[in-house]
């Protein structure tokens, strides 16, 4: 055998194998769903900062009354509080427009802790507070933002109370009692428009987020 | 400070001292209050109430400030009590005894008599020989005479009983007078006493004066309901909504608040009490304990709202969302329906044991049937957003021991609704519609109480609401 017909060999083989594991594995894998449901398999790290969580997010409806709830996807984190500070991170970010958060701009999570008995305690940055533009309704719908992201996503979570800058306060902007963590609540949620569709139904006129 | 001896026989108060406890228990009817020496805290009917002064032992009787009066026999007393300290005058049930203050003034050849009256009573002027004599229907009047230098037209100006008689001098002619009420809920008699005249025919000249209108109908206090509490939200740093065109929040609330004020007081003559007078920032806890403190029977908290959508407007009616509270008001006892715990000493005792912040929970009902009666006057008087009665937990309203709404009057967020909350033609509008509101549902109430046939309403007594 020449020199030259074993390196050819060898070149076969390896575009051989290559192929195939093109056709067995990388294409299945490339047709797999992206998002994975939690507690779907354990994959490899990087493979785990990919992984997403279908979730409901709420923005302020286009009347100005109530919330509305958007289907995203969300980071996955491992366990009720890690996912929970995911979720709250994805509904803090400023939503491209025409979506309007009742959340001020800037607005940050600097802790979350979750109780024996299931209240979220979600910490916010001073924004919160120094940024709100005030009124009940807009109040009602920024404390409500956060209430429904948890509750709403996680089963586990039975009520929110917002902390300020590590601090319990009264309110964020004189209306809304924040002195004891609020249960879920879907009076604040839009009602479904046309017939019994899922509370979150798709969202026609929200760009599709990376 | 009075003595509680003197005090028990008047108001039919069982006095017993606890000897164990060092307490004292003052009883009427069934309904308790617990002193305890050298302390300004007493406990009534299971309500804790403060003392300016605590009770003190003197010798074998024990005083007590003359605030203990209003503050603790009257929550328990079936009559309305009235303290008038100016007037040394404690008036006990539901007794018209307006506060009179009479005044003369000399004007060229007449003598004028202006006869201020708090709240109005109807008066009728008849002349006797020698004297004028103004009779006044209450069942007395607390009364006060300006001093005046005698003249020979009015001599002097004697009260006695409900009347108030002008003893005429010898230049007395004639006499013309005129009721009206007056702004606040008060009445005004006024009386010209005219010189004869001197000589020839000439008549009195015909007044210039014009007549005053026909008075407003004035409406007298409901029983039932005496005090409101108006809160005009925000104040001092806290602005609440920054309207584009610089309309502040805090700036609107205490103009309406001070127009309901004035028209309540006008034409129902309750009294209303602002939890801020002027743009002063007020801790949370202090706008209801306003109203607590001073048994009123409504809070209503003033706000003007915001959205991030510009184009909403509308005035809101917000009342509180129980549910909102998880499950510690359900397992409330019900209003009225005290638990009998025993106390040092032995015995057991009737007390109603409420979170002071939970408060409101237990008037929700009634603060709906608010909700709507405002927002039924609103209707049609100042535009409404498409959900005019929201529930929502609330901290102005959470701590309220009475029946308490918040008003969104409109959105500052809007352009065209901040020109109109700026105005005083819409805040007026609003104002006069609260007020109407009010009475609503004062008569709304008044209906309740009679379908409950809960307690009969004698003369003199007062029926109390049930919730209380």
């Amino acid at each position: 055998m020449s020199r030259a017909s074993v390196v050819g060999g060898v070149l076969v083989a390896i575009v051989a194998a290559a192929a195939a594991w093109i056709l067995f594995v990388g294409l299945p894998r490339w047709y797999e769903p992206r998002a994975q449901a939690p507690g779907a398999q354990p994959s490899a790290l990087p493979a785990e900062a990919m992984r997403k969580i279908k979730a409901s997010l709420f923005y302020v409806s286009e009347d100005g009354l109530r919330l509305a709830p958007f289907e995203r996807e969300v980071s996955f984190g491992e366990g009720t509080v890690e996912q929970a500070r995911r979720l709250v991170e994805a509904q803090l970010e400023t939503p491209a427009p025409p979506l309007t958060s009742a959340v001020p701009a800037g607005t940050r999570l600097r802790a979350l802790y979750v109780s024996n008995n299931g209240d979220a305690y979600v910490d916010l940055s001073r924004d919160a507070q120094s940024g709100h533009p005030g009124g009940a309704l807009n109040e009602i719908l920024t404390v409500y933002t956060i209430v429904l992201a948890l509750t709403s996503n996680l089963p586990a979570i039975g009520g929110v109370q917002i902390l300020v800058d590590g601090h319990e306060v009264d309110t964020l902007a004189g209306h809304v009692d924040l002195r004891r963590p609020l249960p879920k609540s879907t009076r604040w949620v839009e009602a479904a428009k046309g017939g019994p569709a899922a509370p979150t139904g798709e969202a026609p006129r929200a760009p599709q987020g990376p | 400070m009075v003595a509680l001896d003197d005090l028990a026989p008047i108001f039919q108060l069982t006095v017993r001292e606890d000897a164990l406890a060092g307490g004292l228990t003052v009883s009427h009817r069934g309904k308790t209050i617990v002193l305890t020496p050298d302390q300004g805290l007493a406990s009534v009917n299971g309500r804790l109430i403060s003392l300016s002064v605590p009770p003190v032992r003197d010798g074998k009787r024990w005083l007590v400030p003359i605030q203990f009066v209003t503050r603790a026999i009257a929550p328990i007393y079936e009559s309305r009590i009235e303290l008038r300290p100016a007037s040394r005058l404690l008036i006990v049930g539901d007794l018209r005894v307006p506060r009179v203050v009479v005044r003369h003034e000399l004007l060229g050849s007449q003598a004028r008599v202006t006869i201020e009256m708090t709240p109005a009573a109807p008066a009728t002027v008849t002349q006797e020989p020698g004297r004028l004599l103004v009779k006044l229907d209450a069942d007395a009047i607390d009364a006060s005479v300006q001093p005046f230098t005698s003249q020979d037209i009015v001599q002097s100006i004697r009260t006695a009983d409900t009347t108030v008689t002008l003893d005429l001098g010898p230049r007395f002619g004639s006499f013309r007078s005129s009721t009206l009420a007056s702004e606040a809920g008060g009445g005004r008699v006024v009386v010209d006493v005219l010189a004869a005249p001197e000589a020839g025919p000439a008549q009195p000249a015909p007044s210039t004066q014009p007549r005053p209108e026909a008075p407003p109908p004035v409406v007298t206090a409901p029983p039932g309901m005496r005090t409101i509490v108006i809160d005009p939200g925000h104040g001092g740093q806290d602005a609440g909504v920054h309207g584009a065109s610089g309309t502040l929040e805090k700036d609107v609330t205490i103009s309406v608040a001070r127009r309901v004020k004035a028209a309540i007081e006008g034409r129902i003559g309750l009294r209303v009490l602002l939890t801020r007078n002027g743009d002063q920032a007020v801790a949370p806890d202090d706008r209801a304990s306003v109203a607590n403190n001073n048994k009123a029977d409504l809070f209503l908290s003033l706000h003007a709202n915001a959205s991030l959508q510009h184009q909403l407007k509308g005035a809101e009616v917000f009342y509180l969302d129980a549910d909102s509270y998880g499950e510690e008001p359900k397992k409330l006892p019900p209003a009225g329906a005290g638990e009998r715990l025993p106390v040092v000493g032995g015995g057991t005792r009737e007390i109603e044991l409420i979170p002071w912040e939970l408060a409101q929970t237990r008037y929700v009902e009634q603060s709906g049937l608010l909700a709507r009666d405002i927002e039924e006057q609103m209707r049609g008087r100042v535009l409404l957003a498409p959900l005019p009665i929201e529930q929502a937990p609330l901290r102005a309203l959470v701590g309220a021991s009475m029946p308490a709404v918040l008003v969104e009057m409109g959105f500052l967020s809007n352009p065209e609704q901040e020109q109109q909350l700026a105005s005083s033609d819409y805040q007026n509008t609003i104002a006069q519609a609260l007020v109407d509101a009010i009475v609503h549902f004062r008569d709304d109430l008044e209906r309740a109480r009679a379908g409950l046939a809960y307690q009969t309403s004698a003369a003199g007594r007062r029926p109390r609401l049930p919730e209380r």
